[in-house]
């Protein structure tokens, strides 16, 4: 029946092909039943109202890069994969306002809108292969999204397919909608409320100055005591990220972008504005990492330099691969007064679990991504890798941290999710849910542990607020 | 069962509908509550502040003005900007009423990072979360703002603050608001008025001096927020505004100010008439018009609530028996 609307070249059902759909980039796999190829929200709406006479789950999908198993299809669900939606519908560069599909590949509306001095804010490292679909279902963050904001605070307005087939539009151009912010709950649902099918988002006007420091510290705690003190200096850089000892060595034998192979951690710290502002904060942020002991602090001389620099931080993942076959990456939030406390506790938990740790992150708001490093035909190693993982997760809400910055929560820590919400708490978000997909057909078995609902998590202690 | 929130939660369980109220500001936002709805008060008081995390942490009845003062110790501020700053966070946040600062400084739901509320039946519920980053879970905090109490009643919220600009000037602006816009970096306001055009610049001087002068920026005082018994405020697609501020000028009966960028226009009048021509001037333009005082006949909100049966199952989640602020929302009604 889907065949007859989109045509057979779009509607998939080959063992190989359902395959390569059964998970995104993280760990955990499902299968995917069948593969369907929409190009437009009519044939969007025409599947999902398909979906729910049958009784069939579906999942929508842009290019896979999640990690934590949005994309992955439970138990023989459909797969929507919207790649192919993939214009930039309008440009409005007087109302620095662009309406895209869901495809849309991240990098590639930054790059369109170039040539009017105009940018997409949020940049996810994986910006190159990532969609704004995608984007927008796990509120996606990225470096430069310490001063400007997550997708959420990008995204105006989205065309939504609904679970039951109808189509909405949430939020809009004008500054508020009548009601309840639908747009807002909306964006991080991870396809739990329905499918994005048209997006409105927010366009950044470049900034007339920028530069990009390089701090070099021989211990990694100065290191993450300059971050706090940056802030404390009144400072809110556009980005600064961290890289540890292991990280920095990684990523400058992949690439050779002159960073410090015997440094305990660096700092890349951009600002940008107007030239006095940059001016002044870049100094300021010297002093401030002097005094926090980093032993050299390089500051780009021009775009080339700063490109370079760059492109080692975005580097970082793929320059793992030469140290061993398959890595397991973390998402969590500290704040950030906490990370030189939590970064310790981190190391100290891979040690004891006989793994390599590595850490690349979004020091700037406590986003931090611990890396597990390992080779998985090791017997015995995923059950460390988990235990480990699990660990972490712990250390980082004791620190008074929650489970997921930019990554989403998905299927790998929906089970988590009672570390940080009370059986209440979860009971109101499973009612949101329900209130958009009372058949929970939209992504079913993500975000939400099972028996979120009123009165099925009695195992749980409620009222730990009270 | 202890806690700061249990004298608000064993009101709220007890009653038979209730309205939280704040400073009572904003009062008169949305449809006059049922008079049987017994009022209900957050706590006050600040609860945290954590400057190196750039967060802070108020209960419900904390005044933006105390927030403010708090802050301002350590060189911060949230900009919540509320017209009058007796206003409450939860009010405030309540009402989601965006301050004149929000084209460079955001809306006001970008601000909050976690809330604390307390349901129809007396259960106390957070979502969000106390960091800066935080996908956990939906995105309750956002569903919160604008919601007008009838969610919840907002017992505790943690905030993102941020440092508090060095120099904050106000300019007066020559010409076309489109091309002073596109001539400056980022202005925190660009008010336009009937008879002149605003700026507001924040950072150092220096560079505020050269972005002054490049335009042509002349130092003036803010403008006045537009006054008067029966005010409202205008939604609209920024880019329609043109349109729609020349046909508030044919309603000289309406005094308004027109945020550029953003879309949002205050209006006030004398007489009731006048918000409602302003109202036709919204509608006219696929806007809509928000009645923030007096008019006590004009409708609320002149529009339908979009996706409102979604709407409403939504609200039902929070309070299935329509318990909170009765007659605020039309979603409410019979629920």
């Amino acid at each position: 029946m889907l065949a007859a609307r989109l045509g057979t070249a779009r509607v998939r059902a080959e063992p190989l092909e359902l395959e390569l759909y059964a998970k995104d980039a993280g760990t955990a796999a499902g299968r995917a039943g069948l593969v369907c190829f929409p190009e437009s929200t009519d044939e969007v709406a025409f599947v999902v109202a398909a979906a729910g006479r049958h009784g069939v789950p579906f999942v929508a999908r842009g290019t896979g890069t999640g990690l934590a198993g949005g994309a992955t299809p439970v138990d023989g669900s459909l797969v929507i994969a919207l790649t192919r939606m993939n214009r930039i519908l309008e440009v409005d560069a007087t109302a620095r306002v662009a309406w895209v599909e869901p495809g849309v590949i991240n990098l590639d509306l930054s790059r369109a809108v170039a040539h009017l001095g105009l940018h997409y804010a949020p940049d996810p490292s994986s910006q190159q292969a990532c969609t704004i679909g995608g984007n927008v279902g796990t509120n996606a963050g990225g470096p430069h999204c310490l001063a400007s904001g997550v997708t959420s605070a990008h995204v105006l307005a989205v065309e939504v397919v609904l679970a039951d087939g109808e189509v909405a539009m949430l939020g809009g151009l004008g500054p508020d909608a009548a009601g309840l912010d639908l747009r807002g709950i909306f964006v991080g649902s991870e396809g739990t409320m329905g499918i994005a099918t048209k997006i409105a988002v927010r366009l950044m006007p470049d900034p007339p100055e920028i530069r990009t420091l390089l701090a070099d510290f021989t211990l990694i705690d100065h290191a993450a005591a300059a971050v706090s003190a940056v802030i404390a200096a009144g400072i809110v850089p556009a980005a600064m990220e961290m890289m540890d000892a292991r990280a920095t060595r990684a990523v400058e034998d992949f690439v050779g972008a002159g960073l410090p192979r015997d440094a305990d951690a660096v700092l890349l710290i951009e600002v940008d504005g107007l030239r006095d502002g940059v001016h002044d904060q870049t100094e300021a942020i010297v002093a401030v990492c002097q005094a926090e002991g980093a032993r050299d602090v390089r500051v780009a001389v021009d775009a080339a330099e700063r490109a370079t620099l760059w492109k080692a931080r975005k580097s970082a993942f793929g320059a793992v691969a030469r140290i061993a076959p398959d890595y397991y990456l973390h998402d969590a939030v500290v704040p950030r007064t906490k990370l030189v406390e939590v970064v310790r506790a981190v190391y100290e938990i891979a040690d004891r679990h006989g793994l390599i740790c590595m850490n690349v992150f979004h020091a700037g708001d406590g986003n931090l991504h611990p890396l597990l490093v390992f080779d998985g035909r090791e017997e015995g190693v995923w059950t460390r890798v988990h235990a480990a993982g699990d660990e972490i997760l712990r250390a980082c809400i004791a620190a008074g941290g929650v489970l997921s910055g930019e990554h989403g929560i998905g299927l790998e820590k929906r089970d988590a999710m009672t570390l940080c919400f009370s059986a209440d708490d979860l009971a109101v978000q499973a009612g949101i849910r329900d209130a958009f997909d009372p058949a929970e057909l939209a992504n079913p078995e993500k975000i939400l542990p099972r028996g979120s609902r009123c009165g099925e998590l009695s195992m749980i202690p409620d009222g730990a607020w009270v | 069962m202890t806690g700061p929130f249990v004298a608000t939660a064993n009101q709220v369980r007890a009653a038979r509908s209730v309205v939280a109220v704040g400073a009572g500001t904003h009062c008169d936002i949305g449809g006059a509550p049922h008079a049987t709805a017994e009022p209900v008060h957050a706590p006050a008081g600040v609860v945290d502040i954590q400057p190196s995390d750039m967060t802070v942490t108020v209960r419900g009845a904390t005044s933006c003005r105390d927030l403010d003062d708090a802050l301002a110790e350590h060189a911060q501020e949230c900009p919540l900007d509320p017209r009058d700053p007796a206003a409450t966070v939860a009010g405030t946040l309540s009402a989601g009423l965006s301050g004149r600062r929000r084209l460079g400084l955001g809306p006001l739901r970008n601000t909050v990072l976690e809330v604390v509320l307390v349901l129809a039946d007396g259960r106390v519920v957070r979502g969000g979360g106390p960091t800066v980053k935080n996908v956990t879970g939906y995105d309750i905090p956002r569903l919160v703002v604008g919601s007008l109490g009838t969610l919840g009643v907002i017992v505790q919220a943690t905030l993102r603050s941020q440092p508090r600009a060095v120099v904050s000037s106000w300019f007066r602006a020559p010409g076309d608001p489109d091309r002073i816009r596109a001539g400056l970096h980022a202005p925190t306001a660009l008010l336009v008025g009937p008879e002149e055009v605003s700026v507001l610049l924040e950072g150092i001087r220096a560079d505020i001096d050269v972005e002054a002068d490049r335009i042509g920026l002349v130092g003036a005082d803010a403008p006045p927020q537009p006054d008067g018994p029966h005010r409202g405020r205008l939604s609209v697609d920024p880019s329609r505004l043109g349109a729609v501020t020349a046909s508030l000028r044919e309603h000289t009966d309406v005094t308004w100010l027109a945020e550029w960028g953003v879309g949002t226009v205050h209006v006030a009048a004398a007489d009731p008439s006048g918000l409602e021509r302003a109202r036709t001037v919204a509608t006219t333009h696929g806007g809509w018009l928000l009645r923030e005082a007096g008019a006590p006949d004009l409708d609320p909100f002149g529009t339908d609530f979009p996706a409102s049966a979604l709407q409403r199952r939504i609200r039902r989640v929070f309070d299935p028996e329509g318990k909170l602020a009765p007659g605020r929302v039309p979603a409410t009604e019979g629920a």
